[in-house]
């Protein structure tokens, strides 16, 4: 044994943990999972047997199918007319696609004076490498503003149908958490540990990197809302409540909109007083360039993530 | 690339299919998925990247997401587990 550190210590390093696992001297699950059986959900015999006579009831009182001639034609027909309909709405999108222009024609209708201004003034006038963002964040901001607002207010009405407010109802909910979620596995965590950084690094890239490449506030934001939804699924409530309460959401979501609503109000003021903005348009193709456009990508990127973050949570413990 | 286009075009529309029959609601969300993903692919062939990773993002990955919670709260997967329990 040529070996200079003792046996026991020896154990603890990352070797001799592989040595260990190799050997299959130690069992990786031990200590380590959650080892308790789940329960599987069962229905009461009371309940289910109450429901067939429920349903027995429909069909024999309520309905009284077996002498109820109108709900018999009526269901035979129900069933028919949604065919029907279905066909019908078939052959109508179908003869509209065919009378569509075929793609990327010179003379097709949405070929006109805009789209040539788009292209040939776009990037002397927003500073966007890349057009489509140079669009929808300079020439249509007012759009996505209210695109934003759509998806605040979509949290709202979310938040408004899932919230759990009673304490002892919320604590259900978490015990039930616990049942549907083993906490703790070591898979999971492993390659969420991996995956995480470079998924939100990723989202970073797109949303700063919108005005020069592919991508965005809206993909950006979508791309870390899920990375917060992985590293939630791998390590639970506890730790991401230390970095993200509804109360972050809240702020976080306000200084946005109220950012982007500000940002573009002085741009509309200053042109449609037709007064120089003394924000420089910058070098096209660096980061620092195009106006406000990097602001406005970063302030969507914001709401989208924080957004996709609360929808999930909402759906599944309702409040947090 | 047609022939790719094509092949791709094909497996939208048995996905779309295939999503609106099947029974089990696990395995339409599966196939939901999945038909996402090849649209974004297609979006990548029709030369707009931008759509292309929203659609990866928002389609296959948060939608995904929150219809699994979905069932797993109205106990649906939960169900089909212990009908499997039973079949064994």
């Amino acid at each position: 044994m040529s070996r200079k550190i003792p046996e026991e210590e020896y154990r603890k390093t990352l070797s001799g943990r592989f040595r260990q696992w190799l050997d299959g001297t130690k069992d990786p699950f031990l200590g380590e999972v959650e080892m308790k059986k789940q329960e599987p959900f069962r229905e009461p015999e009371q309940v289910v047997r109450r429901r067939k006579q429920d349903r027995k009831l429909l069909t024999e009182r309520v309905y009284d199918l077996e002498h109820n001639m109108e709900v018999r034609i009526f269901q035979r027909f129900y069933k028919i007319f949604s065919v029907l309909f279905c066909i019908f709405l078939v052959v109508m999108l179908l003869t509209a696609v065919s009378d569509l222009p075929s793609f990327g024609q010179a003379d097709n209708p949405p070929n006109n004076e805009v789209a040539a201004r788009y292209i040939e003034k776009g990037l002397q006038e927003t500073g966007a490498v890349n057009i489509v963002t140079g669009m929808i964040l300079d020439y249509r901001a007012f759009d996505t503003l209210g695109e934003s607002h759509v998806l605040f207010i979509a949290t709202c009405t979310v938040l408004i149908l899932l919230r759990v407010d009673k304490k002892g109802d919320k604590e259900e909910g978490e015990a039930n958490d616990r049942i549907h979620e083993p906490k703790n596995d070591v898979i999971l965590q492993a390659v969420a540990k991996i995956l995480v950084p470079p998924v939100f690094l990723f989202g970073i890239y797109i949303i700063l990197a919108g005005h020069l490449g592919p991508g965005g506030g809206f993909s950006g934001g979508a791309v870390i809302g899920a990375g917060l939804i992985l590293y939630l699924n791998a390590f639970g409530f506890a730790r991401t409540e230390r970095i993200f309460t509804a109360k972050t959401y809240r702020r976080m979501s306000f200084c946005a909109l109220a950012c982007y609503s500000a940002a573009k109000s002085y741009s509309f003021y200053t042109g449609a007083n037709h007064i120089e903005s003394v924000i420089p348009l910058g070098t096209p193709g660096a980061i620092l360039s195009s106006g406000l456009i990097l602001v406005l990508n970063i302030c969507v990127g914001v709401v989208v993530a924080g957004t996709m973050y609360t929808f999930y949570v909402m759906f599944r413990k309702g409040g947090y | 690339m047609t022939v790719f286009n094509c092949i791709l075009l094909g497996f939208l529309v048995v996905c779309a299919i295939a999503a609106s029959l099947s029974k089990k609601l696990l395995n339409t969300i599966l196939i939901f998925m999945s038909y996402s993903l090849i649209m974004s692919i297609i979006w990548i062939l029709l030369e707009s990247p931008d759509l292309a990773i929203t659609e990866a993002a928002v389609g296959a990955g948060v939608t995904t997401v929150l219809f699994l919670v979905t069932l797993k709260k109205i106990n649906a997967i939960l169900k089909k587990e212990e009908d499997g329990q039973k079949d064994e």
